[in-house]
């Protein structure tokens, strides 16, 4: 094991860099190159920092690792951090999408381009952070936290109606941020401790579980965002630039699956048990209505955003069947979708950034000039239809596999959203790409250059590799997640043994 | 060596996908071809070492998914239904690539198209070689990308993208199916390899299933899922809408996908899961029924169509019929017999079709051929024995293959035996009919246009050696063949691959049939024939006057019993007007309406007021409500405390 604090360094190395740029003087176009690259090598430099934790990290240990642990506000919560097989993964994660975010950031910004780099620098300190905390304070901080830089990069850089969108976004997440910190307070009340780990084998009363519960259901629910409370997203997603919506679907969607496995299933297991029938409703209206409305979108971003909900609805049903293969494909749904969703923003955006328009309609024919773009676009629409072979197919196979075990309902309704992303991503595919050019604003678009493939080779190779070989994800979050499930089955084990004991 | 049967097509893919455009149409065409032509080799050999010489092989490559209890690994099993099915597949695949060398040597994007036939006989290969059912289901939905990719190959027409799109879809739809069927599997036997559920089974008789909120019979449950994908995937009735269309795409790979191999994907699929489908007399009859109809039905339709290639697509459609009527009488043996020749016969006629279109300088309307015989006597004689062998000519393939199904049908003691014995005779003399009519209508009578009759011409010798190795297996591969597949050798020459159960003699029951009825089936492919003769050889204005006199009849039957615009009714339209009402009313009105919306406005209202919304403003203010917010919390905590 390391003996050097790994996890605060790639937490806060990012930061380190936003200072740098902050420093930056000079007239504006100097500024904004070095902004530019101080932010790609710091985050690059991170990413490398951050895969230093995998010789490190032991798969088949319990608990966490890399732990550091420091006094702070006093008696009530430390300074805690630490990752075990269910945050590692994400942590990479995020700093993996984070330099092809300031990539793909390189010539569609123009203005206040230092303030831009800070903000998606102070933004992956705040993530990476969300993911590491061991103490729910610290957590509560950095997951709250990360909500202003990403308000300020759709109500800044974003579209025609940013405002409008970031409100949105902020208003939702705020309300669910609002009832958790409420929440923490009565664990802290109850508990006498903000420690998670301590805190993860706690046992609340059932009674008080249920409110608890609600409470980081209201929270994490609108993160995911699951069905009804999904609005934010697509409107988020239309207006935030490229990178943003990157971030927003690659990580910060994310941080609601990882609240659910890190803090509603160990934390408050009963409620879990009591409130799986409504998590699986949920998600099975959010996986059959979104790819509905996914269906007649006419803005490509939008479409692919409802397509998000759609496969977060994958995820908060594999996370609710509460055995080893449903949390597993949750986990793996999330990482692959992390980079895939990522992936297909990052096409919008190299469409966007020529043609300035989303509008389906005004594509048509792409791949009569684009055939690079057409055969990356082609592969992450397969992957989002979840084929066999890429890794969008192990997650969604996975979590139905689970709930087929606990409710064939579940699974029959979840089984139809098979069809309904291919009719809705096909027919994306057909309109933009397939047919003839015949649009003169098309004529002469241009195929991918050399930064734009460089983006899209890593994440092709990430999709396929990881369709054929998922084994790295799966064993990294095996132990983790059995501890979880280990958790929930004793508890509903104790819940039966106590109603046998009743009828007696 | 069954590595490099499998994997050769993907390298030359790879080859081919990547570099195509920097070494040439010239080279990614050898490449790809020389690689198919070894795969083929390497799996005749593979056939005489496994098939006839009895060693089955599990070849290991590397795990899949391991979670828990579930297991996957990548794995080759070749046993000889796999042995079968590989020399189907790079036979008639190799002799398809050499093909199209000659049909497409004018299309810009050759190194594209080998590269797309070759990926879909890789997938295909690894749907046949597939040691469990996830391979399977890979290698299942890999032939579904390529035939999508391959169907809308001329990308620039919008009906061979809307094809393509069609396939895709309705594919999926039966892969619900086979999904839920895949899950009911592992639910009840814990794994979903073939060696572990297959020793299984037996164990599953009887035993229910809970699904939908009731308890059914777990094999009938398990084996109709299952059969939705068969559905789909082999285009049987009610999800058979996407093959016609497929005919988009370009005819080798028509010959190859949607005659000779993915179409019958399905059908081997069931014969490979025979232990399970032995239990369910239930899903057995249900499979007859539908195989039943479908034969019948594709052939009513097949019976007007004018487009050459629609008329061999139905046809296509209506053999798979007959081998699921095969699958349905328990004989699977038998049924794959029929994929066997079938693949033959069928990739002949279509490959010849390609070759009349080709010297039809790309017309496909049977009403503007006639008297081409004369021109190109070579893709007579191929289109010749191809008809005969389809139509069940005595001791050419299709004779020994269909006859035997009809017998199973008579024989079997299915609940839709008679039923199934009644359309596939049916269903024989229709063939006939529309088979015949085919090669009158193209090869004799007059010629209708004579700029594109004159400069007709003969294929070159690329093109005409798959003809002429497919017309040779189209006469002897039911004979040779007969006696391992249908006679006394099936059990040894099978062996495990497939399972029959200890009640199922229908191999010894079907030669108890009556004189009659054994030679009923020659009797209706003559009784075809003649029919076809009098009206497009005899007396041509008879069918005119027929369509005319039968207008609704013609019509249902033209448009195709109304299939593709009763769907687009059903399904297309609603799901399309429920989508937008769930954006519109659903999100827009309910969701935002009553609450971001409404509180949001609010908020608009007294930010615009004090900061008129701009951005500089907005910065700060949302810095101020988020330190008071965190103040707020601050002081909460520590106030509690």
């Amino acid at each position: 094991m390391t003996t050097w604090p790994i996890l605060s360094v790639i937490t806060f190395l990012p930061l380190v860099g936003a200072l740098f740029i902050m420093v930056v003087r000079g007239d504006e176009e100097v500024t904004a190159r070095n902004a530019r690259w101080v932010a790609l090598w710091t985050t690059l430099v991170t990413f490398v920092v951050s895969l230093l934790l995998l010789p490190g990290f032991d798969a088949s240990a319990p608990g966490f690792q890399f732990v550091e642990k420091h006094p702070w506000l006093g008696d009530v919560a430390a300074y805690h951090m630490g990752v075990d097989g269910i945050s590692l993964p994400l942590v990479l994660l995020t700093t993996f999408l984070m330099p092809f975010c300031i990539l793909a950031s390189w010539e569609s910004v123009h203005k206040r381009v230092k303030e831009y780099m800070i903000a998606f620098l102070v933004l992956e300190t705040f993530m990476v952070g969300t993911f590491c905390a061991l103490d729910l304070v610290l957590f509560y901080f950095f997951f709250e936290a990360g909500l202003i830089p990403m308000f300020l990069i759709i109500g800044i850089w974003g579209g025609p109606r940013r405002i409008y969108a970031s409100f949105k976004f902020f208003l939702y997440t705020l309300l669910g941020s609002v009832l958790m910190m409420l929440a923490i307070m009565a664990m802290y009340w109850t508990a006498g401790t903000t420690d998670i780990p301590t805190l993860m084998q706690f046992g609340f009363p059932s009674g008080m579980q249920t409110w608890l519960w609600l409470a980081f259901f209201a929270s994490f629910a609108v993160k995911m965002p699951m069905w009804p409370v999904h609005t934010w997203l697509p409107d988020a997603h239309v207006e935030a630039p490229t990178a943003g919506s990157v971030i927003l679907a690659g990580v910060l969607l994310k941080m609601g699956g990882y609240g659910f496995i890190r803090f509603s299933l160990p934390m408050f297991p009963d409620a879990s048990h009591l409130f799986a029938p409504m998590v699986y409703t949920l998600s099975v209206v959010a996986i059959i209505y979104t790819s509905l409305v996914a269906l007649v979108q006419e803005d490509i971003k939008k479409l692919i955003a409802y397509s998000s909900v759609a496969h977060m609805g994958f995820v908060t049903m594999g996370i609710f069947a509460m055995n080893e293969a449903g949390l597993q494909g949750a986990m793996f749904l999330m990482i692959s979708h992390g980079f895939v969703s990522g992936a297909l923003f990052l096409c919008v955006g190299v469409i966007y950034d020529r043609m300035h328009t989303r509008e389906i309609s005004a594509y048509g024919g792409l791949v009569n000039r684009m055939p690079k773009y057409a055969v990356a676009l082609m592969i992450f629409t397969m992957a989002n239809v979840g084929l066999p072979g890429t890794s969008g197919f192990v997650g969604e196979f996975l979590t139905m596999m689970a709930v087929f075990e606990r409710n064939t309902w579940v699974a029959f309704f979840a089984a139809t959203g098979v069809i309904l992303s291919a009719a809705y991503a096909l027919y994306l595919y057909r309109r933009v790409v397939f047919g003839t050019l015949d649009k003169d604003s098309l004529k002469g678009i241009l195929d991918l250059n050399g930064r734009e493939t460089a983006i899209m080779v890593p994440l092709i190779l990430l999709t396929v590799v990881f369709g054929f070989w998922p084994a790295p994800i799966l064993d990294m979050t095996s132990t983790a997640v059995n501890a979880v499930v280990a958790r929930t089955d004793s508890v509903a084990q104790a819940v039966k043994t106590a109603s046998l004991l009743f009828s007696f | 060596m069954y590595q490099a049967i499998v994997f050769l097509p993907l390298i030359g893919f790879l080859i081919t996908g990547m570099f195509g455009r920097a070494i040439g149409a010239r080279a990614s065409e050898v490449v790809t071809t020389s690689f198919l032509f070894i795969a083929c080799i390497l799996s005749w050999i593979a056939f005489f070492n496994v098939a006839i010489g009895g060693h089955d092989v599990r070849v290991q490559l590397m795990q899949w998914i391991y979670v828990g209890d579930f297991k996957v690994d990548w794995a080759l099993r070749i046993d000889t239904m796999t042995a079968i099915m590989l020399i189907v597949v790079t036979t008639v695949s190799s002799l398809v690539h050499l093909y199209s060398i000659g049909y497409m040597h004018d299309d810009p994007f050759r190194p594209r198209f080998f590269g797309y036939l070759s990926l879909f006989t890789f997938a295909m290969l690894m749907l046949v070689t597939a040691d469990n059912l996830l391979q399977l289901f890979f290698g299942w939905e890999g032939v579904g990308l390529a035939s999508y990719l391959l169907i809308g190959f001329y990308f620039q027409k919008p009906s061979a993208n809307a094809a393509a799109m069609k396939a895709f879809v309705v594919n999926r739809v039966g892969d619900f199916g086979f999904l839920l069927g895949i899950f009911a599997i592992f639910v009840m036997t814990g794994a979903v390899s073939f060696e572990t559920v297959f020793a299984q089974a037996p164990s599953l008789a009887g035993k229910t299933i809970s699904f939908l909120g009731h308890n059914w019979d777990a094999p009938t449950v398990i084996c109709i899922l299952l059969f939705i994908g068969a559905m789909g995937k082999s285009a049987q009735f009610l999800l058979h809408t996407w093959l016609p269309d497929a005919m988009e795409g370009p005819t080798p790979v028509s010959a190859l996908i949607h005659a000779a191999t993915m179409v019958t994907a399905g059908v081997f699929m069931v014969a490979r899961m025979s232990p399970i489908f032995e239990l369910s007399p239930t899903a057995l009859d249900l499979i007859m029924l539908v195989g039943a109809t479908t034969s019948v039905f594709a052939a009513t339709i097949a019976l007007v169509q004018n487009d050459i290639k629609k008329v061999i697509a139905y046809s296509t459609c209506s053999q798979l019929g007959y081998m699921f009527v095969a699958m349905g009488t328990g004989a699977y043996s038998i049924g794959v017999f029929h994929l066997f020749t079938h693949a033959c016969f069928k990739a002949l006629l279509f490959l010849s079709a390609g070759s009349v279109i080709t010297a039809m300088h790309h017309e496909q309307d049977m009403r503007n051929m006639g008297g081409l015989w004369k021109k190109i006597p070579f893709t007579y004689g191929a289109m010749m024995i191809g008809t005969l062998a389809i139509t069940g000519f005595p001791f050419l393939a299709g004779y020994y293959s269909k006859d035997a199904i009809i017998e199973a049908a008579w024989a079997s003691h299915g609940t839709f035996a008679l039923y199934g014995w009644v359309m596939t005779v049916g269903a024989a003399a229709l063939t006939s009919f529309y088979s015949w009519r085919l090669v009158f209508l193209t090869f004799h009578g007059k010629p209708h246009d004579h700029h594109h009759y004159d400069a007709a011409h003969e294929s070159p010798l690329v093109m005409t050696i798959p003809l002429g190795v497919l017309a040779i297996g189209s006469v002897f591969a039911g004979a040779v063949f007969f006696n391992d597949f249908v006679g006394e050798n099936v059990h040894h020459f099978f062996g495990h691959a497939i399972f029959m159960g200890a009640e199922n003699h229908i191999l010894h029951e079907m030669h108890n049939i009556p004189l009659w009825a054994k030679y009923m089936p020659t009797l209706m492919m003559a009784l075809g024939f003649a029919v076809a003769y009098w009206f497009y050889v005899v007396d041509r204005s008879l069918p005119v006057r027929l369509a005319k006199s039968q207008d609704a009849l013609y019509q249902f039957l033209l448009n195709k019993w109304y299939f593709d615009e009763l769907y687009d009714f059903l399904f297309i339209r609603p799901s399309m007007w429920i989508g937008r009402v769930l954006w519109k009313q659903g999100d827009g009105r309910i969701i935002d309406g009553w609450g971001p919306n409404g509180v949001s406005a609010r908020v608009l209202d007294v930010t615009g007021r004090v900061v008129r919304l701009q951005s500089g403003y907005l910065y700060h203010y949302a810095f101020v409500m988020l330190i008071g917010v965190a103040a707020l919390i601050t002081w909460f905590m520590f106030a509690g405390v």
